[in-house]
């Protein structure tokens, strides 16, 4: 078995507003930081999970993904895998 | 509906169950059963209200941990069968991301929990959820939410206008909602998921009764 450290990036639609986001746009602005032509928030999720090999782990990811971690019609998913 | 029962069910985190459970019992004489999320057994049950609250502490996404407890789990062969559901507020959100409804519930567009009284349009009649006595009626339901802006793509939204499934639409749009959607039924009608509060609108002395005709009609066949 091998162990694997998976970084898994949850961000909403670009054609879903994200109202958060524009606050802390807003405030950025108003700290004094400028030429931000946009700020969204997502999620990062880490997980250390075991399995045999790259694909294995991947298609676990993929599931939890799709049915958990993301909700597809207003998020999409991306993530990074390391192997420990 | 001597014996005809409301499930009314119970996540970790729910608020308004035993606010739907009085509304029921004591302003319409509806016989109701509690059901822990944890339960799968519904066969004693004739209708379900999945409650407003907070499922779950509404981790990750409002509604998404709550879709997988074995009471949502065999929700669906009791939809199939026809029998009605009604989720309202936090039980829309779980009717959205367990499939049952389309779209999805999320931030107010103005970051702020609402709470307040809204004036609704009754837009369909699918499923016989409101007085449609009129062509065009409007009522007025608390609405309590700080993430019910529903979005749905082009797509799904012109199958929810095609198809009657929209069932509710705020007159004055207070978070965002696409097409001022405050609720909307599955295509059967037999479920109806809406993000104001009809069980708080069940007396007079309260502040009106606008909710008393959508939980009466839970006894609907």
């Amino acid at each position: 078995m091998d162990q694997f450290a998976v970084k898994v990036f949850v961000r909403l639609r670009p054609s879903v507003l994200d109202p958060a986001g524009e606050a802390t746009k807003s405030a950025s602005i108003k700290l004094g930081a400028e030429g931000i032509k946009s700020l969204r928030i997502g999620k990062m999720i880490e997980v250390k999970i075991e399995g045999n090999g790259e694909n294995e782990v991947k298609e676990k990811i993929d599931l939890l993904c799709d049915r958990l971690f993301a909700n597809t019609v207003i998020e999409d998913y991306e993530y990074s895998l390391e192997k420990l | 509906m001597d014996n005809f029962t409301v499930g009314v069910v119970v996540f970790p985190g729910s608020n308004c169950d035993r606010d739907v459970s009085w509304a029921l019992e004591g302003c319409l004489d509806i016989r109701t059963k509690y059901l822990w999320h944890e339960s799968s057994d519904l066969s004693d049950v004739d209708a379900i209200v999945l409650p407003g609250g907070f499922s779950y502490g509404d981790y990750l996404r409002c509604g998404a941990i709550a879709r997988f407890s074995p009471l949502i789990n065999a929700l669906d062969e009791f939809v199939k069968s026809g029998k009605r559901v009604l989720g309202i507020c936090n039980g829309f959100q779980i009717l959205t991301e367990s499939g049952f409804l389309p779209g999805a519930l999320v931030a107010n567009k103005n970051l702020n929990f609402i709470c307040d009284d809204v004036e609704l349009d009754i837009v369909s009649s699918k499923g016989g959820w409101f007085n449609n006595g009129d062509e065009k009626q409007t009522i007025k339901l608390p609405i309590a939410h700080g993430e019910g802006r529903y979005h749905c793509d082009s797509d799904t939204l012109k199958k929810l206008v095609d198809n009657e499934l929209i069932a509710l639409r705020y007159k004055n749009n207070p978070n965002g909602s696409s097409f001022d959607i405050a609720g909307i039924t599955n295509e059967k009608g037999n479920v109806l998921g809406l993000m104001p509060h009809p069980e708080r609108a069940c007396d007079e002395t309260i502040g009106g009764n606008d909710g008393l005709f959508t939980l009466k009609s839970l006894i609907l066949k």
